[in-house]
């Protein structure tokens, strides 16, 4: 089990005040001016070196992220930072723990990161249903500009960098980085196509990175401790500490920081009192949000909870919100109601993902009930290959990978209830 | 896509609404979030300005507030955008009440986590209570919604109601929320459970115990 004193998050639970005392007396904002002083390329060094890879679900690495950032403006178009709060996925709720109990670490991880990518500003683009976390954000904000920590030469390091907040409105899309940049800009949360890339034309068509907040907050950590520390936990590719979030069917549901490739069972028995039941009793688990398919019970148990290691098994750690399903859950409703949640998320703006997700719940409804055909299992399964990769963003994807670990793990229990309706069918009529 | 039509722009909508402005403390707040965006870029404030709209609405109210057309079209006016690029803003975002609604405005979260830990159990609730999906009850106390996955899944289920979340529910133990409010009481946000603080396990935290009564530092242990 990871140590305390190796934890990033120490004030995880909120035990203690979020405010600028007690998070300097954590160790927050000390001696900023000296991670500045190191240098932009320095510190991007030194994330790469570390083995981060971005804590919002797609594991691509933060260091070699920021080093796609144009190193001088030969146009006078400033550089933004936009941190990714919308933390939306069914699954995860790791954020908004940082945000409300240690906001001082993602601020001044704005700061520091901000200045390695050559950032003018950051943009903290925040879900509008974290009302409560937003109003704890926006204070320490405040506090770190009266501090000086941030503003007119932030932490006396002769840099000049802005922090604000923006709300979201209730819009799962706005996570995806392109349709983030639009909805900061005042429209419709849709995506843009890709290229141009946000680092070189993104937010007002300056370049612009776009990291999670989890990423951003571990820099500082990282940068004090150096980043052989960091990269002293978990398996190659695969580096550092991570807070997982376990929910569904645990005796004791939590958000958790532990190091990556902690094997899943040790996981589960460590932190979240084992599985409801027992062992015995566990189905299948969404090891990574709702767009990652679900791994069945035997497969998840001895796995290590990494980017790779639930590669391998068809799956993904996506956000590292592991949702937990016992014996006792109705599994094609579970995955038809992540099928409503797509419908309902999507944004309308590509056929095969509007139209799509719809079909797929509605098709996901019938088999529910059994009220199918044999074959409509692998029509659905094709339709879903129909909607993947044919989407301007990943949301289609996101729609149609559920369903089709459905389908590859469970097509037993599918057909067994068309038959078991068909047979209802068939004695009614008789 | 979730359907969301404005409200009819009637005659009586423009009667009530068609003097809508910001009052003085609305104001200066809507002042203070366009300024946070470049200049020239007033249009970025459109999201803030809806909601803080969609507030006062709701303090003349005594709702969680909505937005008739009328004051769309005044925060339009307010930003200098087409009307039509902030209806499409107001409709775009589930947030944005397109109807009125209740003074509370119950929003339930339905997602597979909050399912497999019991939503089923808190929509009987709300339904015992006489309150029915996207309608004003007659007392216009409720008006209830199902929500998609508000991130407060290690404490699911969960309910938000209007700005605050009540989590690690239990049916009997919303009602009883649901009773608070109507008497006109704050009830107590966030986990339900009884010694528990925020999202740690039941029981107590596994890890960085040192932190449950002091502001631990653990700096002296780093080598």
């Amino acid at each position: 089990m990871l140590a305390d004193k190796d934890r990033i998050f120490t004030n995880l639970y909120g035990f203690q005040d979020w405010g600028l005392k007690a998070a300097e007396a954590r160790g927050d904002w000390d001696d900023t001016k000296s991670l500045i002083a190191r240098g932009h390329d320095n510190i991007i060094e030194e994330i790469k070196a570390s083995g981060l890879r971005g804590r919002g679900g797609a594991g691509f690495p933060t260091g070699l992220k920021w080093s796609f950032m144009p190193k001088e403006s030969k146009d006078g178009r400033p550089s933004f930072l936009v941190i990714n709060a919308d933390e939306s996925e069914p699954g995860s709720c790791k954020d908004r723990e940082i945000i409300r109990h240690d906001p001082h670490k993602l601020i001044e991880g704005a700061l520091v990161a901000g200045y390695a990518m050559r950032a003018r500003a950051a943009y903290i683009y925040i879900r509008g249903e974290y009302i409560r976390e937003a109003e704890t954000l926006q204070a320490a904000i405040d506090e770190a500009y009266d501090a000086g920590l941030i503003g007119k030469n932030a932490s006396k390091s002769g840099y000049d960098f802005d922090v604000f907040l923006h709300r979201g409105a209730g819009a799962y899309i706005c996570g995806e980085e392109t349709a983030m940049i639009e909805s900061l800009e005042g429209k419709k949360g849709q995506p843009r196509l890709k290229p141009p890339f946000p680092a070189g034309a993104g937010l007002y068509g300056c370049p612009t990175t776009v990291n999670n907040v989890e990423s951003i907050a571990v820099v500082p950590t990282i940068l004090r401790r150096g980043a052989s520390w960091f990269a002293s936990f978990g398996r190659e590719n695969n580096k550092g500490t991570k807070l997982f979030q376990i929910s569904g069917h645990v005796n004791k549901p939590c958000v958790v920081e532990e190091a990556l490739s902690i094997p899943f069972s040790e996981l589960i028995e460590k932190h979240c009192g084992g599985i409801i039941g027992g062992k015995d009793n566990l189905l299948a688990v969404i090891p990574g949000g709702s767009s990652v398919p679900l791994v069945p019970a035997e497969q998840i148990w001895d796995a290590p909870m990494d980017f790779d290691g639930l590669k391998d098994l068809g799956s993904g750690l996506g956000t590292a919100g592991v949702i937990v399903m016992d014996k006792s859950t109705d599994i094609v409703r579970a995955i038809s109601r992540l099928s409503y949640f797509y419908k309902h998320e999507s944004c309308g703006q590509c056929t095969p993902c509007r139209e799509g997700t719809g079909w797929m719940w509605r098709m996901m409804e019938r088999l529910r009930t059994g009220d199918a055909a044999i074959e409509e299992i692998d029509m659905l399964q094709q339709v879903t290959k129909q909607v993947e990769g044919h989407t301007i963003c990943a949301l289609g994807d996101a729609a149609a990978w559920p369903i089709q670990g459905l389908i590859r793990h469970f097509r037993p229990e599918l057909e067994r209830r068309i038959e078991e309706h068909n047979a209802k069918f068939a004695e009614a009529a008789e | 896509m979730a359907d969301r039509n404005p409200a009819p722009d009637t005659p009586e909508l423009r009667e009530r609404w068609g003097a809508f402005e910001f009052n003085e403390s609305y104001r200066a707040r809507a002042d203070k979030a366009i300024a946070r965006y470049p200049e020239g870029r007033q249009r970025s404030a459109v999201m803030p300005l809806l909601d803080l709209a969609q507030r006062q609405v709701g303090e003349e109210t005594d709702t969680q507030g909505w937005l008739p057309l009328p004051v769309i079209e005044y925060v339009a006016d307010y930003l200098d955008m087409p009307v039509i690029r902030v209806l499409e803003v107001a409709s775009f975002y589930f947030m944005y009440n397109m109807v009125p609604v209740g003074k509370y405005h119950v929003q339930v979260c339905g997602t597979t986590p909050c399912m497999l830990r019991g939503s089923d159990g808190l929509f009987e609730t709300c339904k015992k209570r006489g309150m029915k999906k996207g309608h004003v009850s007659e007392d216009g106390l409720w008006t209830l919604t199902e929500v998609e996955c508000m991130g407060n899944c290690a404490t699911a289920p969960m309910v938000q109601i209007n700005d605050d979340n009540y989590e690690d529910l239990t049916p009997e133990r919303l009602d009883e929320i649901l009773d608070e409010l109507a008497a006109g009481k704050q009830p107590k946000t966030g986990t339900q459970i009884a010694g528990k603080k925020t999202s740690e396990p039941e029981g107590g935290p596994t890890t960085l115990k040192e932190m449950v009564d002091a502001n631990h530092d653990y700096r002296g242990e780093w080598k």
